[in-house]
């Protein structure tokens, strides 16, 4: 039945999206928030995925786990990024050109080392929910609403989580100090020097705090599908039509557009077949740029 | 007043809720020099902006030689004989000085210029503000007045009938000040029509036949310099800061 | 050299590339390779164009195109498109997917340029993955099958079908070399300079910035896609996911990146040298660490040498004992 096609597609999109929008969220901050084009963004997510595979295919680790004990080690990774973009690039005045190139080797690399690594086999992880939906999960088949019951468990484990790492950001973007530096950064060099904050290294913590979100995105990521080195590829276009989308920096806007994306591409994926998909983000950053560069919750 | 070159009317520009200007009115004659000066932020660099095109005003009109410059982008107004110099110096970093001065050189003029007129046209400018001497060295290693110098000597080769000069004078000392001074009287006594934007009073008052003062986006004085000094409104805008 | 006109310096250009036809066999045979050497050099000229077509954007202008394997697949399928109707000489399908290549980087220009350079970037970067979406989704062309492009079994005027090709990339090689080196001391090339240095200071000196940068994302496009048309001929059987692949898009960013991208020399001592190495390499290691290791050096060139070794060498000469700085 269409209507029942529809609808599932709408529920399939919108937790979709809830996954988007923690893939995005990294892009949101370096690109949206630090005027980083960190184009090596999903390679760093991809990265996350295999790291959730080792430690669950060698120790058994819960894959959204093994995001979290991944988080150090990406912060420093993204920290160390940072240092290596900023003197070689930000400070020189070269970011645009070879900035950009450099991020573009860093993807490359990346994707290769995995590739040598691992094969281009894809990989997937285990863990009890994976292959479940709610009801059963919850063993509860028969007193939830059919729609509910019938939710995957495999898209409304990255989905939920995504959305409480999302406002872990926010509540750390609005509340603290750390969180008001980064987008005083971006808005407002003169009020960061009044509160005696220095710049490189607000930067610093910040791409660092957008490296580490792809350790949690990469875990979320293999729990949904299969992953193989070169999966990433296709995300680029996704995050950075989210990203302009959603208004270049705004997290709220950046999750609305997250779902917008993930809804669209669901209808696009039920109705013209999966293979269409990919298209959706490209032709929806192009029509984004074309029209409304501020995006939705532009200034 | 003779027909004006510049005609700005009810000219108002916000940025999301802030007002940057708001109905502001000026008339340029040909060959004045005018001096717009306001405390920070009172919309001096905003106005230049809408002027020159780099920003698109929301209400009013500009107008230059008696034509409307709505829907031009910046580079169709520079042809039209409208330069500017920029705030900070913004020169062409990879190319030598003469070069950066070939790029208006090349872009400006409908009709075509051999080799040969391009290379003396740009001497002569080289040579009118000063740097001669320096055509193959790369803008990195000029001087901070030297830089102005040559953000000038670019605007000049537009062959503008109109040069906005943007603080041309930050950060340089009383000697270079009066350099740059002079300058200015000079390519204003060739027949070019000058606005000066500037916070350096000595030289605003030395170079302006009329002066304009802009704050908080709204234009508070316009007339003689030596009277509009004195007028109670600037000085407590000036003090008040 | 400075002074050398555009007729000349074709004419050099020509001279030049007659000595490397005459001399390629030569090298063939010390090496024992015999028709071999016609691939890998047609491999490396291939890479000589994509790199300075890519020059003509980026380097010039300083608009980076991520998305040099989707241009130069669409000049590929465009051949495969023709083959597939009527068969064509390739010189003129060339010219089809230059036309087409030309358009599709006008078209996506049109759509980003007016807006800051990462913007084109990234839509680039999008557009190789939705072109490719696109190919896969096509059956006319093999969708995600692939094609199968029957070359002649013989040509006239040529010892063989592959030496044929080779003379075609080489001759594409002097025209994009030709047209980027007189590009870059006409008005044209001053223009795309200052936009590259100083975007708002060019609109002020007169310099129509967003028109330049149309003509440079044309050209540049129509270059990759000429550099794709022979393609099909070259490799016989054509796949989504080999003309997609990774080595063009990396190339053709790195080869100009590490040759140096302020002049035409840059582009072809890149394209030459990198070019060549891989040839060599991928005899002994396989196309995956290819690729890293032209990763490796893109980033060790953009972050210890961001002019390139052309840069490098001019550094070298200028540093004379006395010299001012």
């Amino acid at each position: 039945m269409p209507f029942d096609l529809l609808v599932s597609a709408l529920v399939a999109g919108v937790l979709l999206g809830g996954f988007y929008a923690a893939v995005t969220v990294g892009i949101s901050i370096a690109f949206g928030i630090l005027d980083i084009v960190n184009i090596a963004h999903p390679a760093f997510i991809i990265l996350g995925s295999y790291i959730a595979y080792i430690l669950n295919a060698q120790f058994g680790i819960d894959p959204v786990i093994a995001g979290i004990i991944a988080l150090p080690a990406f912060y420093v990774l993204g920290a160390a990024v940072y240092q290596v973009y900023y003197v070689s690039f930000e400070k020189r005045g070269k970011e645009a050109l070879s900035g950009l190139a450099f991020f573009f080797g860093l993807l490359f690399i990346t994707e290769v080392l995995l590739i040598l690594q691992f094969g281009v086999d894809y990989r997937y992880v285990q863990a009890g929910y994976i292959d479940n939906n709610l009801g059963k999960f919850l063993g509860l088949s028969q007193s939830l609403p059919k729609l509910i019951a019938e939710l995957p468990m495999r898209m409304l484990v990255p989905c939920v989580m995504s959305i409480l790492m999302f406002g872990v950001l926010l509540i750390v973007i609005k509340r603290t100090f750390i969180g008001r530096a980064i987008m005083a950064v971006s808005q407002d060099a003169l009020a960061l020097q009044l509160m005696g904050a220095d710049p490189v290294r607000i930067k610093r913590i910040a791409f660092a705090i957008s490296i580490a979100t792809a350790a949690m995105a990469g875990a979320f990521l293999i729990i949904i599908q299969p992953v193989e080195p070169s999966v990433g590829r296709e995300y680029i276009g996704r995050v950075f039509a989210i990203c302009v989308l959603g208004g270049m920096g705004s997290l709220t806007g950046t999750l609305i557009a997250a779902v917008l994306l993930g809804v669209a591409e669901s209808l696009t994926a039920t109705f013209y077949g999966p293979s269409w998909a990919p298209a959706v983000s490209f032709g929806l950053l192009l029509l984004t740029l074309a029209f409304r560069p501020s995006g939705i919750m532009g200034r | 007043m003779s027909a004006p070159i510049l005609e700005v009317s009810g000219l108002g520009k916000r940025f999301g809720g802030f007002v940057a200007l708001e109905n502001i009115d000026l008339k340029v004659a040909p060959g004045e020099r005018l001096g717009l000066i306001g405390p920070n932020g009172s919309g001096k660099s905003t106005l230049v902006n809408c002027i020159c095109g780099t920003l698109i005003n929301d209400t009013g009109t500009v107008q230059f030689n008696d034509r409307d410059l709505k829907g031009l982008i910046t580079h169709e107004r520079t042809r039209l004989g409208m330069a500017r110099s920029f705030q900070l110096p913004r020169p062409f970093f990879s190319m030598t000085i003469a070069d950066n001065i070939r790029v208006p050189l090349l872009y400006t003029l409908n009709a075509h210029r051999s080799e040969e007129q391009i290379a003396a046209r740009c001497n002569e400018l080289l040579g009118l503000v000063g740097l001669a001497g320096k055509a193959t060295q790369f803008p990195r290693d000029l001087t901070q007045v030297d830089m102005r110098k040559l953000e000038l000597a670019r605007a000049m080769a537009v062959e503008p009938k109109l040069l906005i000069a943007d603080e041309a004078m930050a950060g340089l000392s009383g000697s270079e000040v009066t350099d740059i001074v002079n300058l200015l009287i000079t390519l204003n006594e060739r027949g070019i029509t000058v606005i000066l934007i500037e916070h350096i009073m000595s030289a605003v008052m030395q170079f302006s036949q009329r002066l304009v003062v802009l704050v908080s986006g709204k234009k508070i004085a316009d007339g003689a310099p030596d009277i509009v000094i004195r007028d109670p409104e600037v000085e407590r805008a000036y003090l008040g800061q | 050299m400075r002074t050398m006109s555009t007729w000349m310096f074709a004419l050099v250009a020509c001279v030049v590339a007659a000595a490397v036809f005459f001399f390629v066999p030569f090298i063939g045979k010390i090496l024992g390779w015999g028709d071999y050497i016609y691939i890998a050099s047609y491999t490396v000229l291939q890479y000589v164009v994509l790199a300075t077509a890519w020059n003509i954007l980026g380097g010039y202008t300083g608009y980076v195109n991520f998305g040099s394997a989707a241009f130069f697949a669409v000049g590929t399928y465009t051949t495969v498109f023709f083959h597939k109707l009527y068969p064509l000489p390739i010189p003129i399908l060339v010219v089809l997917a230059a036309v087409v290549g030309g358009l599709i980087g006008l078209g996506m220009g049109y759509l980003t340029l007016r807006l800051r350079g990462a913007f084109f970037s990234i839509a680039t970067l999008a557009m190789a993955v939705v072109l490719q979406t696109l190919i896969v989704n096509w059956d006319f062309v093999g969708g995600s099958r692939g094609a199968y492009v029957i070359r002649p079994a013989s040509i006239v005027l040529f010892d063989s079908y592959i030496q044929y090709l080779f003379v075609i990339m080489l001759a594409l090689v002097v025209i994009a070399v030709t047209v980027a080196r007189t590009i870059e001391r006409s008005a044209l090339g001053y223009g795309f300079a200052a936009i590259r240095d100083d975007e708002l200071a060019a609109e002020a000196s007169g310099v129509p910035t967003l028109k330049l940068k149309l003509i440079a994302t044309a050209l540049s496009g129509a270059f990759m896609g000429m550099a794709g048309a022979p393609f099909p001929y070259f490799i016989g059987f054509l796949q989504p996911s080999g003309v997609f692949g990774l080595e063009y898009a990396v190339n053709s960013i790195a080869m100009p990146i590490i040759g140096g991208t302020a002049t035409w020399i840059g582009p072809l001592v890149g394209a030459i040298l990198l070019g060549t190495l891989q040839q060599v390499a991928t005899v002994t290691i396989s196309s995956a660490v290819n690729v890293l290791m032209v990763g490796l050096l893109l980033v060790f060139f953009v972050i210890v040498a961001p002019n390139g070794l052309v840069g490098v060498v001019q550094n070298l000469f200028r540093k004379k004992p006395g010299a001012p700085s």
